[in-house]
């Protein structure tokens, strides 16, 4: 007991600390600007802690995990956290995601939220980052679901904090759905409790191995784990649950929908992979038929996802519904239920935190540039007046769809070398089919889109009768989708919008996003090396 | 622009088959949603055209809820009585939940925090990591509510400056005579009585929480018997985030010193006392007046904030 730990070991506990600490001073600032400074004062220094843990830990090579004591008890009486190379990275990549995606869409914080409340948006980030760190690296459940709360009612806040009626109802909708997720996570934690009689992840691992061998409580056993799924699913926006995904991620400001759908649904998933490592043990998910359930939800998820971005005509909701479709890749990937499985399942959280982002600040940029206006037809020639956000919005599509040399691609490669190793024929055969087909239909969707925004702007668009007559002629497939739009000729009023000037953060911003991207689609062999350390560290 | 008439969409709207209007429920919003969805329609009268607001959407599809809801709730009864039905009995000597973890809370719950209330000691010391979370929960909890409901004082709308005049006019009128006297008679009690929860949290049951919100409910009484105005006098949203924001900032710093301490096994400077005093418990106390101010100033806040939009 007398040995004093390294101490860069104490990280994970500053950087939580911290982010906390940062949320709690806010209140006394009152001004957005200096509070954005101090946010991001906070993002940059716990990234640079997280970075340093993650080196040290990874030159230390072999079982670079250790446990960290919250207080004076060790671990069953006090709480604990617990963090390797694999917790540090995604703790790293977080905080450099949450910095870029608030710098992207400083403008249109400043420009959505009512300037008295502007401290109160990065209060929250403060808090949301803490909360997701403290996701990725507690050890203990009951832990887990308090930093569940406090993410829940942080992303709620970032939606709401827009104020118009639109995002007022995606916040009612995002909040009952959030609660339904807490309350099953939370039922689940104390029924767990009650057969086990532990809150700490590991210590539950032996007393779950022990209560499925001598078959004492198969039944609530099951229930427990399909229940706690459930939750991480609702959370998570996974295919039946994500109803309400598409309204929130659409209608809040740019930096929230990029954070949103790059980190919070992140964080729940990371949750639901510690719990099926550490806890439940991926052979008895495999045996109680979990991992199936898991995996036909996933599937459903990246088919209907991507059906459901094609016949969208709004921009923003159209991403958003291209989220499900990608949480639905790592659903599969999860319910594969191997180790390159599951790494591939996390190559893909990475690839698409780090696409989803820039795709969205990109959008918002391109409808900022023309005149406001969602849909994908109005934003004809944007990407000419404002070429930084076209081709991140071009490398962004790429990458979703899956070309070689993007991000996209090399999680794609991972889980089909996956579905390969599993040795079931059934689900080589799905998985193989669901990826080509979703493969092709993010193709339809995004594609369309990227040219949309580059091909040149003709004047007889901006006129309200000529609109339809020409995008029939010219996109046809297009066509069944916008029946619905009689809304969007209203938007034209505001027309002439004053063009702000692309900042320098923006600029930064979306610069390291696309090299970001090139990295993890280029450089995999080191990545996927360091993921496969992690998941193999997981347990 | 908004009370344009949509005859276009209504009819869209009535040509769909039962499975396509099935499936856009199941899908939440296929429609746009349009600004004018979400207004209020105070005025339908005057207006003679139809308006598919959500609440009419709702309406629509209310027999389809109803039987969906049913089925649901019949299925998640089931599989939960399923569930309890085989679950260890409750109180019974052999049950999982009766181990070392409990047995040391018990056991050695008072040598280890010096706190004669194990409960305190066990959410306050044990896993005083919880704790931080739960109250930074209510912390953003209210901060959520001030940035749904928190008016602008420079620009009000006309339901607020409405309101404004409701309260001068309460105000005016003539005095809740019995309510007053009885509430300037309590509230001195109240509040004394939540101090003592508070302050004796680590020695007898209770604590920062059930204190706090004893003394938000003597705020409350005084805030609906003497008016909002009156409380703004020693309590306004300066003083509000002032008190909140420092207690939450005093625990966490109080606890980060003994999570560092205790994490690199370091020995804390914090005297435990003789249990049962009142200076005792090492953080326990202050961490309960912490708690309890936090506590205390939410629950008033959410009332303030929730009746008249401000604090």
């Amino acid at each position: 007991m007398s040995h004093v730990l390294p101490f860069v070991f104490n990280f994970p506990s500053f950087s939580i600390l911290m982010t906390l600490m940062g949320g709690m001073v806010t209140p006394f600032i009152r001004n957005g600007r200096v509070a954005q400074k101090i946010n991001f004062g906070i993002i940059t220094v716990v990234g640079v802690m997280n970075a340093i843990l993650f080196g040290t830990l990874i030159a230390q090579g072999g079982d670079g995990t250790y446990t960290y004591m919250m207080g004076h008890f060790p671990a069953p009486w006090g709480n604990e956290l617990r963090a390797g190379p694999l917790e540090a990275f995604l703790a790293t990549c977080f905080c450099l995601v949450m910095a870029l995606s608030i710098l992207g869409g400083l403008k249109d914080i400043y420009e959505d939220v009512r300037p008295k409340k502007q401290y109160l948006y990065f209060l929250m980030m403060n808090l949301l980052l803490a909360s997701l760190l403290a996701l990725i690296y507690t050890n203990d459940l009951f832990n887990a679901y308090v930093f569940i709360e406090i993410n829940t009612i942080a992303a709620c806040a970032i939606v709401m904090i827009k104020s118009s009626g639109e995002t007022t109802v995606a916040t009612i909708r995002y909040f009952i759905m959030s609660c339904i997720g807490s309350g099953l996570f939370l039922f689940a934690t104390s029924m767990l409790y009650n057969i086990t009689g532990e809150l700490l992840m590991s210590s539950i691992q032996e007393k779950v191995i022990a209560i499925y061998q001598n078959g004492d409580y198969a039944i609530p056993l099951t229930i427990i784990i399909g229940m706690m799924v459930c939750a991480v699913a609702i959370k998570s926006a996974v295919w039946p649950f994500h109803s309400w995904l598409p309204n929130a991620h659409g209608s809040s400001t740019s930096s929230s929908s990029a954070i949103l759908s790059g980190l919070v649904l992140k964080g729940y998933l990371i949750l639901l992979m510690k719990l099926c490592y550490r806890m439940y043990t991926p052979q008895i998910m495999s045996e109680l038929r979990i991992n199936d359930v898991i995996i036909v939800f996933g599937i459903a998820g990246m088919i209907i996802g991507s059906i459901k971005a094609l016949k969208e005509h709004h921009i923003k909701r159209m991403i958003a519904y291209s989220s499900v479709a990608q949480i639905g890749y790592i659903f599969m990937g999860i319910g594969l239920g191997t180790d390159i499985g599951m790494m591939a399942a996390f190559y893909h959280m990475l690839a698409h935190a780090f696409t989803k982002p820039m795709l969205f600040l990109a959008a918002g940029s391109l409808v900022h540039r023309a005149g406001h206006k969602y849909e994908i037809k109005a934003l004809k020639g944007s990407a000419r007046e404002n070429p930084l956000a076209g081709i991140a919005f071009t490398v962004g599509s790429l990458s979703m769809i899956g070309i070689p040399c993007f991000a996209g691609f090399v999680p794609k490669v991972f889980f089909s070398t996956a579905a390969f190793q599993c040795g079931d024929w059934w689900r080589l055969t799905i998985v193989l089919i669901a990826l080509a087909v979703s493969t092709v239909l993010n193709a339809l969707y995004y594609l369309p889109a990227c040219v949309h925004i580059w091909s040149p702007k003709k004047e007889e668009v901006v006129h309200h009768g000529h609109a339809d007559a020409h995008g029939h002629d010219a996109h046809g497939h297009e066509e069944a989708i916008t029946e619905h739009a009689p809304e969007a000729m209203e938007v034209h009023e505001e027309h002439e919008h004053p063009k702000r000037p692309l900042g320098i953060s923006f600029i930064a911003s979306m610069v390291i996003f696309i090299a970001s991207n090139f990295a993890l689609g280029l450089a995999f062999t080191p990545i996927s090396e360091i993921l496969k350390i992690g998941v193999s560290l997981l347990g | 622009m908004t009370n344009n008439p949509n005859p276009e969409n209504k009819k869209t709207d009535q040509k769909l088959s039962p499975i396509r209007m099935l499936n856009k429920w199941v899908n939440g919003e296929e429609l746009p949603m349009e600004e004018k969805d979400f207004e209020l329609h105070l005025d339908m009268k005057e207006t003679n055209h139809p308006v598919l607001t959500v609440r009419d959407r709702a309406r629509k599809f209310r027999k389809v809820y109803v039987v969906f809801s049913i089925c649901i709730c019949v299925a998640l009864i089931s599989i939960m009585m399923i569930a309890t039905i085989q679950m260890p009995p409750f109180g019974e000597v052999d049950v999982p939940t009766n181990n070392e973890v409990s047995e040391k809370y018990i056991e050695d719950g008072l040598t280890d925090t010096g706190s004669a209330n194990i409960v305190a000691g066990m959410i306050l010391d044990y896993r005083a990591f919880d704790t931080l979370g739960e109250s930074t929960v209510l912390f953003i909890a209210v901060n959520a509510v001030i940035i749904l409901l928190k008016r602008d004082p420079d620009n009000p709308d006309l339901s607020e400056e409405a309101q404004d005049r409701r309260e001068e006019l309460i105000a005016q009128s003539k005095p809740n005579v019995i309510l007053k006297i009885m509430a300037s008679v309590l509230i001195p009690f109240i509040l004394l009585y939540g101090a003592y929860v508070v302050l004796n949290g680590h020695i007898s049951p209770g604590g920062g929480f059930s204190g706090g919100a004893i003394m938000g409910g003597a705020l409350i009484l005084f805030a609906s018997s003497y008016g909002f105005k009156k409380v703004s006098t020693f309590f306004n949203f300066k003083t509000f985030t002032g008190i909140t924001s420092t207690a939450l900032l005093v625990y966490a710093c109080s606890k980060a010193y003994s999570f560092f301490t205790g994490a690199n096994h370091l020995e804390s400077f914090i005297p435990k006392g003789i249990p049962g005093a009142i200076l005792s418990g090492g953080l326990i106390l202050p961490l309960n007046i912490c708690v309890g101010m936090i506590v205390a100033c939410t629950m008033y806040g959410f009332y303030s904030l929730f009746s008249r939009g401000d604090i």
